[in-house]
């Protein structure tokens, strides 16, 4: 009996390990480096753990807590309200609809696949945060903020990949 | 039977959910649009929602934070080490040239004192300020905000100057219990009335997410050029005038931009400050000081 409780909670914990990656991401991306012109480029960490646990795991990390999870982002940030929310169910949608094909590819092609998504993403931000200032803000940042999100991808993913096989796979 | 029977309503379940999944991602892409709109009408009450979100996790920031500025303060005291001679003879020469500076200062500000003497100045109100670390700049490429490790319990108001050891940084946008947040002058969204110095130019410091804010409202034929100070003006009562932002750093047919005295990446530490200014926010609910004439109206029996 107690045997059974204790695996249940043990595999609560297991199944909590994508959302906590993806919150301390979040907060990671918030920290000041104190490095000149870096906070305007930071990468968006959360976009690419969103993106891989869409893939790997979309039932621990549903649509809904990735609207919540872009909201709470907005909330924190100062961003407009809904800009965060709408990219990420966006970008949820997306992966969803290609998922079989990201599982099967190799790491080249999940990386591809991951730029065009990151770009598309940036765009969407850029749109919903001109339209909502009602001004056109500069695209340089969004764009060096798009590339530098992209290249770093691989080790974020290795990161995710490490996680998943460590808190997810075993059980 | 029964299995056949399971098997119908399989088949009748499938095209159900996919119906149900697909409206699913149609009402949260809506939701988030309905935020959107929310966000833009009702600012008052998603302010206060940040407030209390940023409070709770501020803690957190704060234990982030931490290790991540003193690894940059240690490799800024590696760098200081070597470059240690320079610097050193440096410090001399500006020494020197300060020096100066300070006898002029004192003459000045006797003279200043006895002045203001003679014509019965009303002296500015006293300020008081309270000193916050910065535990995140939050917003990435288009916000400019940072959140501080101050709040209203210790006596933080919206619309405070925020100052860092050279100049204006920005000033206080959103206040919770033990955080707040401050809009940078660099912000899309940040105004700050001021004076181009040589020329007493008045003007109205925009930001556009750049690294150099704009001079907006500038007189057509406004004598500015490259290397004029640029300090605040204290029109509209929030910040009292004279208080250094920064030096012109292009002036031409794209406008005039400001070089920040502070360089607003790299910020520490900041200092809020209450003049004890009456002035009111764009954007503030009602009227911060009611017209003269209406309060006097109500007083009468």
């Amino acid at each position: 009996m107690m045997g059974g409780f204790w695996h249940k909670l043990d595999q609560a914990g297991r199944n909590v390990a994508p959302l906590s990656t993806v919150l301390v991401l979040m907060l990671v991306g918030m920290v000041p480096l104190h490095l000149p012109g870096w906070g305007p480029v930071a990468p968006q960490l959360v976009l690419m753990a969103l993106f891989y646990w869409a893939i790997h795991r979309p039932d621990l990390v549903r649509p809904s807590l990735a609207f919540l999870i872009g909201l709470l982002q907005d909330l924190l940030t100062g961003m407009p309200l809904g800009v965060n929310p709408l990219v990420y169910v966006l970008v949820y949608l997306v992966v969803l609809s290609q998922r079989r094909f990201f599982l099967i590819g190799s790491f080249g092609m999940l990386w591809l696949g991951f730029a065009l998504i990151a770009a598309g993403a940036s765009a969407v931000y850029w749109i919903a945060v001109c339209v909502l200032n009602m001004s056109l803000v500069q695209a340089g940042p969004a764009a060096a903020q798009a590339i530098l999100t992209i290249a770093l991808f691989p080790i974020f993913s290795w990161i995710f990949m490490r996680l998943h096989r460590a808190f997810l796979l075993e059980a | 039977m029964k299995s056949r029977a399971n098997g119908s309503v399989l088949r009748l379940a499938a095209p159900l959910r996919a119906f149900a999944h697909r409206f699913s991602f149609a009402l949260l892409l809506m939701a988030a649009v309905g935020l959107m709109m929310v966000g833009k009408a009702d600012t008052v009450v998603v302010e206060g929602v940040r407030a209390r979100i940023v409070d709770a996790f501020t803690p957190i920031l704060g234990a982030f934070s931490a290790p991540a500025a003193s690894a940059a303060r240690m490799i800024e005291a590696a760098d200081e080490l070597v470059r240690l001679h320079a610097e050193n003879d440096r410090l001399r020469r500006e020494n020197e040239l300060l020096t100066q500076w300070q006898q002029a200062a004192l003459r000045l500000e006797a003279e200043n004192r006895s002045l203001r003497g003679l014509l019965n100045v009303q002296a500015d109100p006293q300020a008081s300020f309270v000193t916050a670390r910065v535990v995140a700049d939050a917003g990435g490429a288009y916000v400019r905000s940072l959140i501080v490790t101050a709040g209203r319990r210790d006596g933080v108001k919206r619309g405070q100057a925020a100052l860092s050891g050279h100049g204006v940084v920005g000033r206080v946008v959103e206040v919770g219990e033990w955080s707040s947040r401050i809009l940078l002058i660099t912000d899309l969204n940040a105004r700050l009335p001021v004076v181009v110095e040589p020329s007493r130019t008045r003007a109205v410091l925009g930001g556009d997410n750049a690294d150099q804010p704009r001079l907006l409202y500038l007189p057509p034929e406004a004598p500015v050029s490259v290397g004029d100070r640029v300090v605040t003006s204290g029109h509209g009562g929030l910040m009292p005038a004279g208080l250094p932002v920064g030096v012109v750093s292009y002036a031409g047919e794209r406008g005039v931009r400001i070089q920040p005295f502070e360089d607003l990446g790299r910020i520490e530490h900041v200092q809020l400050v209450d003049f004890g200014g009456t002035g009111s926010l764009v954007g503030d609910t009602g009227p911060a000081v009611e017209p003269a004439e209406k309060v006097g109206m109500g007083r009468q029996p």
